[in-house]
């Protein structure tokens, strides 16, 4: 087990969420306003999955998020400011305005342009980790992606492949019951999709994906094994999609005290609690600060975004091919 | 200058870019097992020797899977060569390679870079349905990837050589009957295209058609195969009084218009040729771009020799139907006269 975290590191993963939540929010404000021109799929309730992992990685270890991948590349401390940008479709964005929502990323901090087919960033991670290998770095690749990617014919044959190899990734499955409308006992035998990873012949590992400190020790056993050459982990996070899969669903199809359980147990509120009782006792106004800051960070990326100029029309054929560093 | 085939050209191209460049390396099925066939049309044959298994990487039969994998080495700093065994299968890749590959670098707005080669056999070789189409038009439909065929064991290693010092995502495509494999990987009817190939270091440049044949009286382009199907009707015409342009674009994408276009204004006469079918072909995007931009110049419509919309039949009698023979192009020709 890793040492447990003081206050100050655990203050900075609430932090992190708390940013990731807000964020969110703020983009869901900015669509209904009619400013974000693109559908959006939130990460509200699974901040704990991405903040977790990523505060087991190293600025120079690989990311490759999904088609909800604003909370990865928050996480992985892509600039708020670029992600705004790129979803209000600015040319400062993170991809120039070419991706949008859900291609979100920036190769400086590791985050590969967010794949949003699904399952098929399951494979690119693995030829990510075998570029780390064969380059000599001790570098890990993770790849997040939700229980509907292990249907997927991508997820099946990049487990064994990184399995195999012993290639050092991170397959990060945050099960979040849905694939968009369809629940998971709809579409698995299994309890856990973490049981199929002895299929492939690696450690699968379940925690609480709402637990921030849960996750972090399950990814920091997992990194270390990585980068031991010890090979590929399958890490499941039990979470839940507190928002509609995207911006047009009402989740009509959830029960209610599902829904309720489930928001009982909200990431944000567990972490808060914890950082307020014993043994960490932090007074109530350090969640106020953290609230404080996290509001100016966003005003200040929405700011940002506002002032930038839409691309130009000189724009819509670059990048169709590599132009250079 | 050293003689030798597609298959042995490809093979030293890829040896010397090992050599020269530690980031190079080659991923797919059955391409280094010891005492194994060096990949289905032995490319590879006898490259683990030198290189290991760590870079000629033998792969699951997972081809969607090695595809990506190949994609994400690529996006990190290596530069691999992917080998696929028959050019249908590229089909379960699609997604690595059409959403995965080709739209990276745009999707990052110019972030990233994916320099991956990916190689297919295709072509008609008694095979049927399911592993002897010609697909290339599927890809060359597609943004962001380049595509080459090399139809001569010169262009081969130089194309190869070019491609894999490309920053994006290219797909070379070789026919079958044009490798000059050997031994019991050798194909029945095979063309085989011997030719001089430097040992020193050369690239035929990606996006350079090349002329095969000078002529003046009509222009006709091919591929591949069908380069020879070409030049063998051009034979055939000369007999005959007519004096025919043999054109080889070798990259597909980028094409090399100009080198079609300046031919079309000086012989008046068009014909493509493809062992596609015809519906929405190759022979169908090379004909209208003729007719768009050299239309003025021409004395006869724009004419395609394609194979028929029908998968590829596996009967020997039916395949030579089905593969644009000499007699087909020379009656096109002569239909433009």
């Amino acid at each position: 087990m890793a040492e447990p975290l003081g206050a100050d590191r655990l203050l900075a993963l609430y932090r992190k969420m708390l940013l990731i939540r807000r964020f969110e929010e703020r983009c869901n404000a900015l669509f209904l306003q009619g400013r974000i021109p693109s559908t959006l799929h939130l990460y509200i309730g699974q901040e704990a999955s991405a903040t977790g992992v990523c505060s087991a990685l190293r600025q120079d270890d690989y990311v490759l998020g999904t088609h909800r991948p604003h909370g990865h590349a928050l996480a992985k401390d892509v600039s708020p400011r670029i992600i705004m940008a790129e979803l209000m479709a600015k040319a400062t964005g993170c991809c120039r305005g070419k991706g949008g929502s859900m291609h979100v990323g920036d190769v400086r901090q590791g985050v590969f342009p967010a794949v949003a087919i699904v399952g098929a960033g399951c494979p690119i991670a693995a030829g990510v980790g075998l570029s780390a290998k064969m380059r000599g770095t001790d570098q890990v690749a993770v790849a997040f992606h939700g229980e509907g990617a292990a249907n997927e014919g991508d997820w099946h044959e990049a487990l064994n492949m990184a399995a195999i190899w012993k290639l050092p990734v991170i397959y990060v499955c945050e099960n979040n019951l849905y694939g968009a409308s369809t629940h998971f006992d709809k579409v698995f035998r299994v309890a856990h999709v973490s049981d199929r990873a002895s299929a492939y012949g690696m450690p699968g590992v379940t925690v609480d994906g709402n637990d921030v400190e849960a996750v972090r020790d399950a990814a920091l056993e997992a990194v270390a094994r990585a980068r031991a050459g010890e090979g590929p982990t399958l890490l499941e996070t039990l979470t839940y999609r507190q928002c509609g899969h995207s911006r047009s669903d009402a989740c009509d199809y959830r029960p209610d005290d599902e829904e309720a359980e489930w928001k009982s147990r909200d990431p944000l509120t567990l972490t808060g609690a914890r950082l307020l009782a014993e043994p960490h006792s932090l007074p109530q106004s350090a969640l106020d600060e953290a609230e404080a800051s996290v509001a100016a960070e966003i005003d200040d990326a929405i700011a940002f975004a506002d002032a930038s100029p839409a691309p130009s029309p000189d724009e819509l054929e670059r990048y169709v091919y590599w132009e250079g560093d | 200058m050293a003689v030798m085939g597609i298959a042995e050209a490809l093979r030293e191209g890829i040896r010397e870019e090992m050599r020269r460049d530690p980031t190079v390396f080659c991923i797919g099925e059955d391409i280094g097992v010891p005492g194994g066939w060096g990949g289905a049309f032995t490319v590879t044959l006898g490259l683990s020797e030198e290189f290991g298994p760590e870079r000629i990487i033998d792969t699951p039969i997972s081809e969607s899977g090695f595809a990506g994998i190949a994609v994400g080495a690529a996006m990190t700093g290596m530069r691999p060569i992917a080998d696929v065994q028959y050019g249908d299968f590229l089909f379960c890749m699609m997604d690595q390679l059409v959403n995965q590959a080709a739209k990276m670098t745009y999707m990052a707005g110019g972030a990233v870079k994916v320099p991956l080669v990916m190689r297919a056999p295709v072509g008609s070789t008694r095979r049927g349905a399911q592993h002897a189409q010609t697909l290339e038009v599927f890809f060359t439909h597609v943004p962001g990837l380049k595509v080459v065929a090399p139809s001569t064991a010169y262009d081969a290693k130089g194309l190869l050589k070019a491609a894999v010092r490309d920053d994006n995502p290219v797909l070379m495509f070789e026919h079958k009957l044009l490798y000059g494999s050997k031994g019991n990987r050798a194909e029945k009817g095979a063309v085989s295209p011997i030719g001089e190939v430097p040992e020193e270091d050369y690239i035929v440049p990606i996006g350079k058609g090349a002329i095969r044949r000078p002529g003046k009286d009509v222009t006709i382009v091919g591929k591949l195969l069908t380069v020879y199907r070409a030049l063998g009707a051009a034979d055939q015409l000369a007999e005959q009084g007519i004096d025919a342009e043999v054109i080889d674009p070798r990259t597909l994408v980028p094409l090399d218009k100009e080198l079609i276009l300046e031919s079309v204004r000086k012989t008046h006469r068009f014909v493509v040729v493809e062992e596609d079918n015809r519906t929405h072909g190759w022979g169908a995007e090379i004909a209208a771009m003729v007719a768009e931009e050299a239309f003025w110049y021409l004395d006869a419509p724009p004419v395609r020799v394609s194979a028929p919309d029908i998968p590829p039949p596996f009967a020997p009698g039916l395949e030579e139907l089905y593969v644009p023979s000499v007699d087909r192009v020379v009656a096109a020709v002569k239909g433009l006269f």
